[in-house]
């Protein structure tokens, strides 16, 4: 089950700087924490996170071992155009998350 | 447009004095009110919050059907229908026929008796992912309610016992609840205000935990932080503290789910 919040304008005039920020259900295991049994956990995190404003990369960010769980980023964009937002998760174990948001410009 | 302006008056007298009787007279503190700003604020936005994150899956859990019943919680409760019933919990809960069942349970308590006995499923293991998934759900749904414990004398003996383990010594540290959280609430402890322990928030996203935890999980922390045993999940010892802790905080308001540090 993935589960995400996201909280992005819906409307934005053109040329205005808006505030896209996502929270995302993650266990954002390290790696390095031996389990109840003495073994190891296996490393289990969001490796990247980029962000498109109608297909076109707008905002990347590569995650690592020390992001807490469930991590919570927030970044700047300047609208443009009229369109979605798209937002992608990829990590470890094949994890991907992908979801879009509409935005209107004008 | 004369009625508009009436009403918006007597909603900012309202609001005045609703300000006043939780202000003035009131001096208990939530956790709340002890933290910095930004933790206030990644309480207070639905999108910033973590526990919305559970809210969100407890919502899913709601209307996915379980058990040998087949049923899902949504099949008998209407939406929204939960509202308030998280500030009356612990309370002694009724079957589906009105009949009393068993002592004092809490909200964790009273979804897994609906699982066993309405949904005929297995109960959720304590503080699993689903089970404060679901409480976040019901719970978030009382948000800035007053808590109103029952006024059910059945409880009384419960929330006596409750306010007996509260002041009782324990542990290697030799400390009770109220040695900390009475008697210095408010000072600080290793760089942490201590706060006044008001179950105003639970199930909470703790950052420290990096995960929701329960108000069980909150006494077995302090427990092995004075140095005494934690009681096993089920005892009925946490039922009792909730009760009394519960009406401690009677009347204050209920943010649930919670965001501490």
């Amino acid at each position: 089950m993935t589960n995400v919040l996201i909280n992005a304008p819906k409307t934005a005039r053109p040329g205005e700087i808006v505030e896209i920020k996502a929270l995302i259900l993650h266990p954002m295991e390290t790696g390095f924490r031996p389990g109840t049994n003495g073994r190891i956990i296996p490393r289990n995190i969001i490796e990247r996170f980029t962000a498109t404003w109608n297909g076109v990369e707008i905002f990347r960010m590569e995650m690592s071992p020390a992001i807490a769980a469930n991590p919570f980023v927030s970044f700047f964009a300047v609208a443009t155009e009229s369109g979605t937002i798209g937002l992608r998760w990829t990590g470890d174990q094949g994890f991907l998350v992908e979801e879009q948001v509409a935005i209107a410009v004008g | 447009m004369r009625t508009a302006w009436i009403a918006l008056g007597l909603a900012s007298v309202f609001v005045a004095t609703f300000a006043l009787a939780q202000g003035a007279a009131d001096k208990r503190r939530s956790g709340y009110q002890d933290m910095g700003e930004a933790l206030q604020k990644m309480q207070d936005d639905d999108t910033a919050n973590p526990g919305m994150l559970f809210v969100q899956l407890g919502e899913q859990l709601w209307s996915q059907p379980a058990g040998a019943a087949n049923k899902s919680c949504a099949d008998c409760h209407a939406a929204g229908s939960m509202k308030g019933v998280a500030t009356r919990y612990p309370a002694i809960p009724k079957d589906a026929a009105g009949k009393d069942v068993g002592g004092p349970v809490d909200l964790e308590g009273r979804i897994n008796l609906c699982r066993t006995a309405n949904q005929r499923a297995e109960p959720f293991a304590p503080e699993s992912r689903d089970l404060l998934s679901l409480e976040a759900y019901v719970a978030s749904q009382s948000r800035g309610q007053p808590i109103a414990p029952p006024p059910d004398p059945r409880l009384d003996p419960f929330r006596a016992q409750g306010a007996e383990i509260y002041r009782r010594r324990q542990g290697q540290l030799n400390l009770s609840c109220a040695t900390c959280h009475d008697d210095n609430a408010g000072k600080k402890l290793a760089g942490v205000t201590i706060p006044e322990a008001h179950p105003t928030g639970y199930p909470i996203y703790r950052l420290e935990w990096q995960a929701l935890g329960s108000l069980k999980r909150r006494l077995r922390n302090c427990l092995i932080g004075i140095r005494a045993e934690a009681y096993a999940y089920d005892a009925p010892e946490y039922v009792a503290l909730e009760i009394y802790l519960m009406d401690r905080a009677k009347g204050m308001a209920l943010e649930a789910p919670g965001v501490r540090p």
